[in-house]
C-alpha cells in the first residue's frame, strides 16, 4: 500500500503537535510496511535522522531518511520560509519571537495579523504548495492521498482529482480551535472544501469530531477518530540540579490565545497566596508573549514566573524532569500531545477539560480552563501532597504507555483500505 | 434442614461538597446532593422494597424473616429527607420477623485505627437502633464485613453481642463451606456467621447480567440451589446491600418479582425455612473454629482492604484523619467532633480508589467525584480546615484545660499505636 502524504512540518523543526504526530504516525506506518511519500515545504530542515538529500538544485528535492525504510520525502522550495525562527521547540537557536513567524504561528495568530496580510501571503503559499505537489504526484504511483491540516487540503484535493485517488484529510486542529469565534472565512472555506472532498476525515479526538460535524456539515459516519500517541524515548541524559529549592510548575507550548497562558498566570497568582516556594516556568513563545510577560509583572509575580523562550531537545527533557506539575490550560485543544509526553516522563498533569486528550485519559487532573480557583486548588494540592503527586505520576506513566503509534497507524491503515475499496467499487459502477 | 438467613445492608454516606483550599467555612456537607440521592434511593428501593417485605411477612404469617443493618448516617438522612421510608422500617420492626444488627454509627473504618473511637461508635449505633426500633442489636456487623481475629475480643469487650457476621471468603474457609455456624479462636462465646457469596452475588450482582449462563434467574431455580445445600450445611447466609432491590438492579430487571416469589418457592421444600441471625445461632451449634489472621472484607474480588487502603493517598487520608483524634476530642466541641466522625465514613476513602479506575466499573458507579484524585484533594482540603478549626477551638478554651489536654495528647498518641496494632493484620 502506498500513500501520498502532504504535511507542513516534520521534526526536527516543529512548532506543535502536528510535526510530532506526523513523525510518530509515519514511523509506525513505515513499520507496518506502508510506503509513504511525504511532501514538505522547504524551510522545515531535513527530516529527522540520518538523511540523504538528492539533487538539491532541483526544485523538487527528494530526500530519503535511513530511519524509515519505506518512506520518501519531497521538500518543495517555497519563497515563504514557513518556519523561519519561531515555532520550534527543537530549533537550533533561541530566536526571539519577533524575528520571524512560522506559517502555523501566523495561522494561529490569525486575526491579530490582519486579514489582508494573512490571506495574501498564506493563500499564495498554499496554492504554490498545491501546484508543486501536483507536479510531484504526476510522477508518483500511490493508492491514497493523505493531507494534514488545512494548508495542505487544496493540494490534497488537487492531487486526488488529478491522480484519481481517494483523499483522506487529517484534522489536527480547526479554525475554531485556533481563532475561537473570530473565524477567518478564507481558512474556514478551505477546511470545509477539504473535508467535503475527502472520502474520510480523520479527527484527533471526539471533541474535534464534534466540531467537524457541527461546524463543517460533515456526516458523523464519515469522520473517524484516531488518537495521537506518545513515543517513549527513555529518560535521556540531562543534568538537573541535585537539590532544587523551589517546586516547579511547567507550562510548555506556544504562548498564544489558544493555549490559555493568561489563565495559567491568574492561577499562579492564587497559588502564590498559599504556597511560597514555587516557581512557574513558561517554556515556549508566541504572539502573546510580550503581553504575558507584562501581565506577570503587573500582577506582582514577575519574580516567580520564568520565561525560557523556545527550548531545544535536551532542554525540553530537562524542563519535564524538573517539573513537579505540568499544566495545559488550553482554551481549545484538539488533542494535546504535550500532556501525554509529560505523563510519559512521570510528570503529574493538570489539563483543561477543553482538550481532546481529557476525554481518553483518566490518571490526570482536569479543570475547566476558565475556572481559575479550581486550577489553583489542584495545583496547590499537587505541590502540597506528595501522595497525590506519586499516584498521578505512577499511574499516569502507565496510562500514557497505552497510547502507541502502532495502534494509530493500524487504524489509519484500516481507513485507507476502506476508502480504496470504496473508490474501486465506484469505478466499477 | 436448610435455613435461609437474609441480611440487608442499608447505608448512604453523607457526601462532601466541593471544597477548595481557599474555602474556610465549617459547612462541609453537600446537603443538596445528599437529599437528592437519599430521596431517589428511597423512592427506587427503600419504599417499594419495604412495602414488599411487609406484604411477604404478612402473607407467610411469620415464616418469612429478614434482618437489616442500617447505619446511623443513613437513619439521620432518612429522618431529614425521606421520613416516610423511616416509618416503613419502623413498621417492619413491629412485625417481630425483622432483626436489626449492630455496627458503627458512621460506617467507619475505626476498627482498624482507634479502638476507643470504634467502641464509642458501636455504642452510639446501639442507642439509635434502640430508640428508633425498640430492639437492642445482638449480632454485630463491621463496616464492609471487615474482620480478623482481633475483632471478637473487642466486640466481647463492648458486650451484648452473640455473633459477628463476616465474609465467607474461600481462603479462610479452605475445604469448609460457609453454610454452618462457626466460632472464632480464643476464649469467647461469640459465633461467626459467614456469607455465602456465590448465592448472595447471584442476586446482588449477576441477577440482570444477560451474559450469565443462568440468566434469567427465577425464584424456583434459586430455591432449588438453596435446597441443594441440604446435607452439606445448615444455613444459607444471603448478605447483600439493600439497594440491590431497585437501585443496583432496577425494577425493570424483574428483581422485585423475583423477591415476591422467592419465599413461597423456598418454603415449598418442607425442609427449608427462614431464620434471623439470632435464631440461626440459637438453632445451630458452631461446628468449627475459623482462624482469620489477615483482614478480610466483602469488597471486590480481593475481599480485602484494598478498596479503602489500596494506595498511598487513601493511607495518607486515613492516617491524617485519625491522627487528629485527640486534638478533635480535646476541643470538646460537639460540632467539631461530629463532623470529624462523619469524615470517617468509609465511602470517602472508597472514592479515592485507583484500583479499577481506568477500566470503569462499580467504583465509578458509586462515585460522585470525577476521579479518585479529586476525591483525595477535596477530602484533604476539608481535613486541613477541620484541623485549623480545632486549633482555634483549643485556643479559645481556658488555658489550664489546654495545658492538660496537650499532656493527654502526647500520652494517648502512644495508646493509639497499640490500639491499631491490636486489630490490624499481621505484616
Amino acid at each position: 500500500m502506498k500513500t501520498f502524504m502532504l504535511g507542513w512540518e516534520f521534526p526536527p523543526q516543529i512548532s506543535g503537535g502536528l510535526g510530532t504526530a506526523c513523525y510518530g504516525l509515519t514511523k509506525a506506518m513505515d513499520k507496518l510496511g506502508i510506503k509513504v511519500t511525504f511532501v514538505l515545504p522547504r524551510g522545515t530542515g531535513n527530516p529527522v535522522g540520518s538523511v540523504r538529500t538528492i539533487g538539491t538544485n532541483d526544485p523538487r528535492t527528494v530526500t530519503q531518511s535511513e530511519q524509515f525504510t519505506n518512506m520518501k520525502f519531497h521538500v518543495i522550495s517555497s519563497n515563504l520560509r514557513p518556519y523561519a525562527g519561531v515555532g520550534s521547540h527543537r530549533h537550533e537557536n533561541f530566536n526571539t519571537y519577533e524575528s520571524g513567524r512560522s506559517l502555523l504561528e501566523i495561522a494561529d495568530a490569525g486575526v491579530a495579523l490582519g486579514p489582508d496580510n494573512y490571506t495574501g501571503n498564506i493563500l499564495d503559499a498554499v496554492n504554490q504548495y498545491a501546484e508543486k505537489a501536483m507536479i510531484i504526484a504526476g510522477a508518483e504511483n500511490f493508492d491514497v492521498v493523505h493531507a494534514h491540516d488545512w494548508m495542505t487540503y487544496p493540494a490534497g484535493e488537487a492531487v486526488s482529482r488529478q491522480n484519481h485517488k481517494p483523499l483522506v484529510v487529517h484534522v489536527h486542529s480547526t479554525e475554531f480551535d485556533r481563532s475561537g469565534e473570530h473565524v477567518n472565512q478564507a481558512v474556514y472555506d478551505i477546511e470545509r472544501m477539504g473535508m467535503h472532498a475527502a472520502s474520510k476525515v480523520i479527527a484527533v479526538s471526539n471533541l474535534t469530531k464534534e466540531t467537524i460535524v457541527k461546524h463543517y456539515g460533515i456526516p458523523s459516519a464519515k469522520v473517524e477518530v484516531v488518537y495521537n500517541a506518545v513515543e517513549h524515548n527513555g529518560d535521556g541524559i540531562c543534568h538537573i540540579p541535585a537539590e532544587k529549592k523551589d517546586k516547579i510548575v511547567l507550562f510548555l507550548g506556544r504562548i498564544t490565545m489558544q493555549k490559555g497562558p493568561e489563565y495559567f498566570l491568574a492561577a499562579a497568582k492564587k497559588v502564590l497566596q498559599v504556597v511560597d516556594n514555587v516557581k512557574f516556568i513558561m517554556a515556549g513563545s508566541g504572539d502573546m508573549m510580550p503581553k504575558i510577560i507584562e501581565l506577570a509583572a503587573s500582577m506582582g509575580i514577575g519574580n516567580k514566573v520564568l520565561f525560557t523562550g523556545f527550548l531545544t531537545g535536551e532542554d525540553v527533557n530537562r524542563a519535564y524532569k524538573m517539573a513537579d506539575l505540568y499544566v495545559m490550560p488550553s482554551v481549545s485543544e484538539p488533542f494535546g500531545i504535550s500532556s501525554l509526553e509529560a505523563m510519559n516522563r512521570n510528570v503529574p498533569v493538570l489539563m483543561s477539560k477543553q482538550s481532546g486528550i481529557a476525554e481518553v485519559v483518566t490518571h490526570a487532573l482536569k479543570v475547566d480552563f476558565w475556572d481559575i480557583d479550581e486550577m489553583a486548588n489542584k495545583m496547590i494540592a499537587v505541590l502540597k501532597r506528595p501522595q497525590l503527586k506519586t499516584n498521578l505520576s505512577k499511574n499516569g506513566f502507565h496510562e500514557s504507555c497505552k497510547f502507541k503509534w502502532e495502534d494509530s497507524a493500524m487504524k489509519v491503515k484500516n481507513i485507507y483500505e476502506e476508502v480504496i475499496e470504496q473508490a474501486k467499487s465506484k469505478e466499477k459502477k | 434442614m436448610a435455613s435461609v438467613c437474609f441480611y440487608f445492608q442499608v447505608h448512604q454516606p453523607q457526601r462532601l461538597r466541593h471544597y477548595t483550599v481557599f474555602d474556610h467555612s465549617d459547612n462541609y456537607l453537600d446537603d443538596y446532593k445528599n437529599a437528592e440521592i437519599c430521596r431517589k434511593v428511597a423512592n427506587k428501593c427503600y419504599l417499594p422494597a419495604n412495602k414488599l417485605m411487609l406484604e411477604l411477612i404478612h402473607k407467610h404469617r411469620g415464616k418469612f424473616k429478614i434482618s437489616y443493618s442500617i447505619t446511623g448516617v443513613l437513619l439521620e438522612q432518612l429522618e431529614k429527607f425521606a421520613p416516610e421510608a423511616l416509618i416503613t422500617f419502623k413498621q417492619l420492626a413491629g412485625t417481630g420477623c425483622v432483626e436489626f444488627l449492630g455496627e458503627t454509627y458512621h460506617h467507619s473504618l475505626a476498627s482498624l485505627y482507634s479502638k476507643d473511637e470504634f467502641i464509642e461508635q458501636v455504642k452510639a449505633h446501639r442507642r439509635i437502633i434502640r430508640q428508633l426500633f425498640g430492639q437492642t442489636p445482638r449480632i454485630f456487623r463491621n463496616t464492609e464485613l471487615i474482620y480478623n481475629n482481633g475483632l471478637p475480643p473487642i466486640v466481647d469487650q463492648i458486650g451484648g453481642f452473640d455473633a459477628i457476621i463476616a465474609e465467607g471468603a474461600d481462603h479462610i474457609l479452605g475445604y469448609r463451606n460457609a453454610n454452618f455456624v462457626y466460632r472464632p479462636p480464643g476464649p469467647t462465646r461469640l459465633k461467626l456467621l459467614l456469607k455465602n457469596y456465590r448465592l448472595s452475588d447471584d442476586i446482588a450482582f449477576r441477577f440482570s447480567n444477560r451474559d450469565w449462563s443462568e440468566w434469567p434467574l427465577t425464584a424456583d431455580k434459586f430455591a432449588a440451589w438453596i435446597n441443594a445445600v441440604n446435607g452439606c450445611g445448615n444455613v444459607v447466609n444471603l448478605f447483600m446491600d439493600y439497594e440491590t432491590f431497585g437501585e443496583h438492579q432496577w425494577e425493570d430487571t424483574g428483581i422485585f418479582n423475583f423477591l415476591r416469589h422467592l419465599p413461597q418457592a423456598i418454603l415449598r421444600y418442607p425442609d427449608n425455612n427462614f431464620k434471623t441471625p439470632s435464631e440461626v445461632i440459637r438453632t445451630y451449634p458452631p461446628v468449627d473454629t475459623i482462624d482469620v489472621p489477615y483482614t478480610i472484607s466483602w469488597a471486590d474480588i480481593e475481599r480485602d482492604l484494598s478498596a479503602w487502603r489500596g494506595n498511598s493517598m487513601q493511607e495518607n487520608a486515613l492516617a491524617e484523619l485519625y491522627r487528629l483524634e485527640d486534638k478533635v476530642k480535646n476541643t470538646e466541641n460537639p460540632g467539631i467532633i461530629d463532623i470529624w466522625r462523619r469524615l470517617q465514613t468509609s465511602d470517602h476513602f472508597y472514592y479515592m480508589c485507583t484500583k479499577w479506575f481506568a477500566d470503569g466499573d462499580v467504583h465509578k458507579y458509586f462515585n460522585h467525584y470525577n476521579s479518585p484524585y479529586d476525591a483525595y484533594i477535596n477530602f484533604m482540603n476539608v481535613l486541613d480546615n477541620l484541623d485549623r478549626s480545632c486549633s482555634e477551638a483549643i485556643l479559645k478554651k481556658p488555658s489550664r484545660i489546654y495545658e492538660l489536654s496537650a499532656e493527654r495528647q502526647s500520652k494517648t498518641s502512644n495508646d493509639n499505636v497499640a490500639n491499631s496494632l491490636c486489630f490490624s493484620e499481621r505484616t
